[in-house]
């Protein structure tokens, strides 16, 4: 690490206050432009065609009458992929176009580009593929155990993480067991998949895209078009959101094929039907519990075992269930643990990231356990969680013992000492009832519930992968003033990662311009924008990169620099982490733990099972708010994917094949069903991290699910095991 | 067909459309004004919200012939040169934007509701606001903004 004398400045548009996005101008205007808004002279559009089956055998792809079509310029099959015809982010599982077997409904099978949107679909109607259909596998369990067909070579199970601490056959007084479902949930980033792709004149191709890495979709895209890596040269696209839906490519290998194939730039746009199918979802899982305890609710052991369905294609399944079976117990000191946890190939659609990764399935389950503890002890729910919440000191199921602040008995009494919203009195406005202007009920049957949960999030890249990122920062006097550039591969997707590299270099070098420059693959790896990284790794890049500057600036002030550039290129790691032992899940996995504690207030109509959230406050630690208004937005959005997937959001699959895609059928949360939010952030420094600062996006969309299922039962008395809870499940009927 | 409508104040002509192109489709496609976004493309969304003859219309759901001879605003059509419109400038401030592919029909939906309704409460704001999604904010920023924006005008 480097030092330098001169210290970090406190200024008004840096580190710790919340100046204005560099992008905020142009979004609010219309002028931003997101991947699916670009354009080319000439260019034309490609479209996809899909399995209708979610297991089947391909007899045979006629394109002929495709092709035939006017304004049709390329139809593409698996034979003309040039190079390995399979990707993936953990394993190369996944074909870029189908050849002999389609194993989920919506899988690609054949590309086209034409002239015309219009033209493109009409060519997809007119390709002929023969299907022998098969015996989809559509059930993790029985998946795990063997039942089915063989969906890839060596079995249906992608991953088993098993975790042992203390003693197996520990026995206590209190023992409660449960068997929980969380479904499907989909990260409904609002920008579909798009991305343009312009063959060049080296042979090579320029794609430009939307996506959370572009350095790991450049791998991908090089091997399956065999080309060497600097001919394929990626620009990130403006972004419209991402959740971990922009983790496995989707129009990348399409794109760039069809253009190197026409000579002519091509664009590809998902509609939302087709976005349902053109990403990863979120785990679907069972998972079975059982607490031991004393009868004061002290935990003595936690079993359990959980079943993540990772659908046809492993994506990222692996390091989901690596999550799912450390953070297993939740943020709980536990002296005796045994997790397995099983990732299963079946023929649904493909799971993989999505905000929370793991620990939101693991949470529903530990956090609705606790609850039934606290019963079976006869204690507040808030108690129980106390007298068994970990701390700095714990150590972890894995044998990690944690180094840095864990509050999570604080988190849980700060949202527990909130105020709670006034009961309901007088004419309600039908607004602010279950049910709303439907006009369902006036109040009566309407009953309010109030409950609690806390979660934990491991932060950065775990498990031995070398998680770096790679910036430049140059500084310099342009037009009589001192300037900065930051130049990295990082994907700003929505959250302010470009805000917070200007503030960054504001505070360590005491400049005022500093310009963001775009993303792009003629820098290095600033690797994934996911696992609430970016502001840890790529913030802790450029923090390094600009003292560097400093101590090359010496006693001079950036102002003085004259005609000099001052330039520095660096490649960043956190601290490292290990694996995990094969048989005993022991490991220090993790590089940091991030917590985030809710309380929900429900009012449900009981008579026809309707929910309304009235409040849903929360408490985080984030060790330091870089930007405290980005930061209160990550913990907003973040509730509010949490509340969906406890009340309305869920991918219905029947046989395999999605029933709602589509967001009249499938529903996120609007603005009538978010409830005002107090929000606690506490900031206790970690001394391993940059400014002491704690991954912030993921931590609330954890905790926010099961307070409110607690809520529901606490209003309803239902014992609620599975999100996301429907009508029928509070009526009974 | 030959489409001849008045965007933003400026007559426009797109040729050769196709009749089953919508609205968004030519104002993005045809006549390079891709403010107004393709989130859904069912009227669920709101994204691409925009003002024909003054009623504010999903343009995903317009056919494109349906608006020949009318009067479009969209988006980028709202900010007078360099001067953005209030509900504009405190979405900026508020921290109202994230990923901000909602964002163009949020603020044309919210400059809708404050010609209505200059002081509206709470529970207008998200009435009027109930047609536009937003997967990035939790809304509570939007509703900043909106409330800002009417104490500025």
């Amino acid at each position: 690490m480097t030092t330098s004398t001169k210290s970090t400045v406190t200024r008004t548009d840096g580190i710790g206050a919340s100046p204005r996005r560099p992008d905020g101008t142009a979004k609010v205007r219309g002028e931003f432009a997101y991947s699916s808004d670009l354009w080319h002279e000439d260019m034309l559009w490609g479209a996809t065609l899909r399995s209708p089956h979610p297991y089947a055998r391909i007899t045979g792809i006629d394109i002929a009458r495709a092709l035939a079509l006017p304004g049709v310029y390329a139809v593409l099959t698996h034979a003309d992929v040039p190079g390995v015809n399979r990707y993936g982010l953990e394993h190369a599982d996944q074909p870029v176009l189908a050849e002999d077997v389609v194993r989920y409904r919506g899988e690609p099978v054949v590309v086209v580009a034409a002239d015309h949107p219009e033209t493109a679909r009409r060519a997809l109607e007119r390709v002929e593929v023969g299907y022998e259909v098969l015996d989809p596998v559509t059930d993790a369990e029985s998946a795990v155990a063997g039942q089915g067909a063989e969906l890839h070579p060596g079995g249906n199970v992608v991953r088993h993480v098993p975790i042992r601490r203390g003693d197996p056959d520990a026995a206590a007084e209190v023992v409660v067991t449960g068997r929980y479902e969380v479904g499907m949930q989909d990260q409904a980033f609002l920008g579909p998949e798009s991305g343009l792709a312009v063959p060049a004149e080296d042979g090579g191709v320029d794609l430009y895209v939307a996506t959370q890495w572009l350095h790991v979709d450049q791998r991908q895209i090089v091997a399956a078009l065999d080309l060497p890596e600097d001919k394929v040269r990626l620009t990130l696209g403006g972004v419209g959101g991402a959740f971990g839906g922009r983790e496995d490519l989707s129009i990348q290998v399409h794109a760039c094929l069809l253009a190197l194939h026409t000579g002519r730039p091509v664009k590809m746009v998902y509609n939302r039907e087709e976005s349902f199918y053109g990403h990863v979802h979120r785990h679907p899982a069972v998972l079975y519990y059982e607490h031991g305890a004393d009868r004061d609710g002290t935990l003595r052991y936690v079993r359990a075992r959980i079943y993540l369905d990772g659908g046809a294609y492993a994506s990222s399944t692996g390091a989901v269930v690596g999550n799912a079976a450390t953070l297993g117990v939740g943020p709980y000191d536990v002296p005796n643990v045994s997790v397995d946890c099983w990732g299963a190939y079946t023929n649904n659609p493909p799971c993989g990231a999505m905000r929370g990764f793991g620990a939101v399935q693991a949470a529903f389950a530990y956090e609705s356990q606790m609850d039934r503890l606290a019963a079976a002890c006869g204690l507040d729910p808030v108690e129980v969680r106390i007298r068994n919440a970990m701390a700095q000191g714990t150590v972890m199921p894995t044998g990690q013992v944690v180094d840095s602040p864990a509050p999570v008995e604080e988190l849980l009494r700060r949202v527990r000492a909130k105020p709670l919203p006034p009961e309901p009195s007088g004419e309600p406005d039908l607004r602010t009832l279950p049910g709303g202007v439907s006009n369902t009920t006036h109040g009566e049957g309407v009953v309010r519930g109030v409950g609690y949960a806390v979660g934990i999030k491991n932060i950065c890249f775990s498990e031995g992968f070398d998680d770096y990122a790679t910036v430049r920062v140059r500084l310099q006097v342009v037009g009589g003033e001192p300037a900065a550039t930051v130049h990295t591969a990082a994907c700003e997707v929505g959250q302010g990662l470009v805000t917070v590299l200007q503030q960054i270099v504001r505070s360590e070098l005491g400049v005022e311009r500093v310009t963001v420059e775009p993303s792009d693959t003629t820098i290095g790896s600033a690797g994934s924008t996911s696992a609430s990284r970016q502001t840890y790794v790529t913030g802790g890049a450029v923090r390094e990169a600009c003292l560097r500057i400093r101590d090359a600036l010496g006693a001079l002030s950036p102002a003085e620099l004259g005609d000099k550039v001052l330039d520095e290129t660096v490649e960043w790691r956190h601290r490292p982490t290990e694996e995990l032992h094969p048989e005993t899940g022991q490991g220090n996995a993790h590089v940091q733990y991030g917590f985030a504690a809710h309380r929900a207030v429900v009012d449900v109509d009981t008579e026809l099972g309707l929910v309304k959230v009235v409040a849903l406050d929360c408490a985080q630690d984030v060790g330091k708010a870089i930007n405290p208004q980005a930061v209160l937005g990550q913990i907003q959005g973040g509730s509010a994917q949490g509340l969906g997937l406890a009340v309305m959001e869920e991918i219905k699959t029947e046989g395999g094949v999605i029933r709602n895609p589509s967001f009249t059928d499938y529903l996120i949360p609007t603005v009538l069903d978010m409830p005002p939010m107090s929000i606690d952030v506490l900031e206790l420094a970690d001394p391993h991290a940059p400014y002491g600062l704690r991954g912030v996006g993921e931590p609330p969309t954890i905790s926010s699910t099961p307070a409110v299922v607690a809520a529901i039962r606490a209003a309803t008395g239902r014992a609620l095991t599975r999100v996301p809870v429907r009508p029928e499940h509070i009526t009974g009927t | 067909m030959r489409l001849n409508v008045t965007v933003n104040g400026r007559p426009r002509q797109a040729d050769d459309v196709w009749p089953g192109e919508s609205l968004l489709y030519v104002l993005r496609e045809r006549l390079g004004l891709p403010g107004s976004k393709n989130a859904c493309e069912q009227g669920e969304c709101g994204s691409c919200t925009v003002y024909l003859d003054d009623v504010p219309v999903c343009s995903c759901l317009v056919a494109a012939g349906q608006a020949e001879g009318r009067q479009v605003r969209t988006v980028e059509g709202l900010a007078e040169g360099d001067r953005l419109d209030p509900v504009q400038q405190s979405f900026v401030d508020a921290g109202a934007v994230q990923c901000g592919f909602c964002t163009p029909g949020l603020v044309v939906a919210a400059h809708d509701l404050l010609r209505r309704t200059p002081r509206p409460s709470d529970e207008e704001i998200r009435e009027a606001l109930a047609g536009n999604l937003c997967r990035c904010t939790g809304y509570e920023k939007i509703l900043d903004a909106v409330r800002t924006a009417a104490d500025a005008s």
